[in-house]
């Protein structure tokens, strides 16, 4: 892969080369569970980027509901002195 | 966050769960939540998910184009209305060369990175490159931002 030569692009003035998106794109490759095992040059920069999209959309709506669950909870939440024991169990992930 | 024995006081995940619970914690103090009708659940819903994205864009800070956008998005939200995405693609812009990727960037995934656009803050002012490396982060942060508030949602829970 290294021994492909890098094409410059020549539009606007950017520099930006084939080689650059290429690793930037199996770079996010592999933060996709969805894609993670399998090796970069079975999976389209098209797919990695289609299943990017839906993995942050899925994110969003992780975080929605657990605004949600939260709203629900934060009634009976000590959230100040129970910093430090939240923290603490963080650390143990 | 790979030491096992201490979580670093200024990793990412350190320094949102402590600017989070603390956000946390105002929002309980501003109303007596004995009242739990709906409409003081939803708006509680809404001030918490401002605060997970406040919290995590201030601890990313203006390192990133993604997150100095959710900044921005965040501060004119308590001024009055303006019209947000063209004043900061404005300002972005003068700053930055822009390249349009539909059909340009020569590897043929133009329709997707638009989509990805519309979901990563600021990036209809990114040229491809920092579209694919502020996207990563941005990933990652929101990783973390689920696991953080997943494990407060849990502490809770019992």
């Amino acid at each position: 892969m290294s021994s492909r030569r890098s094409r410059s692009r020549q539009s606007s003035g950017s520099r930006i080369t084939d080689d650059q998106i290429i690793d930037l794109v199996s770079k996010l490759q592999q933060l996709i569970p969805e894609l993670r095992g399998r090796r970069s040059d079975r999976v389209s920069a098209s797919k990695v980027l289609q299943e990017t999209c839906n993995y942050i959309r899925n994110l969003h709506r992780e975080v929605d509901g657990l605004s949600d669950r939260l709203s629900q909870l934060l009634a009976s939440a000590d959230t100040d002195s129970d910093q430090a024991a939240i923290i603490r169990s963080l650390l143990m992930e | 966050m790979n030491n096992p024995h201490h979580m670093n006081p200024r990793s990412l995940k350190s320094r949102f769960t402590t600017r989070f619970l603390r956000a946390l914690t105002k929002i309980r103090a501003q109303k007596p939540i004995s009242s739990s009708s709906p409409t003081e659940i939803f708006r509680r819903y809404r001030k918490i998910k401002v605060a997970a994205d406040k919290s995590m864009a201030y601890s990313v800070r203006s390192r990133k184009t993604w997150s100095r956008a959710m900044l921005w998005k965040l501060r004119s939200r308590s001024h009055r209305r303006r019209p947000v995405k063209t004043k900061f693609r404005q300002s972005v812009m003068k700053n930055t060369k822009t390249t349009t990727t539909t059909g340009e960037d020569g590897v043929g995934f133009g329709v997707e990175a638009s989509e990805l656009r519309e979901l990563v803050p600021g990036g209809e002012a990114m040229d491809l490159c920092n579209l694919l490396d502020e996207t990563a982060h941005y990933i990652k942060c929101l990783t973390t931002q689920v696991q953080v508030m997943k494990k407060i949602a849990d502490f809770y829970s019992l």
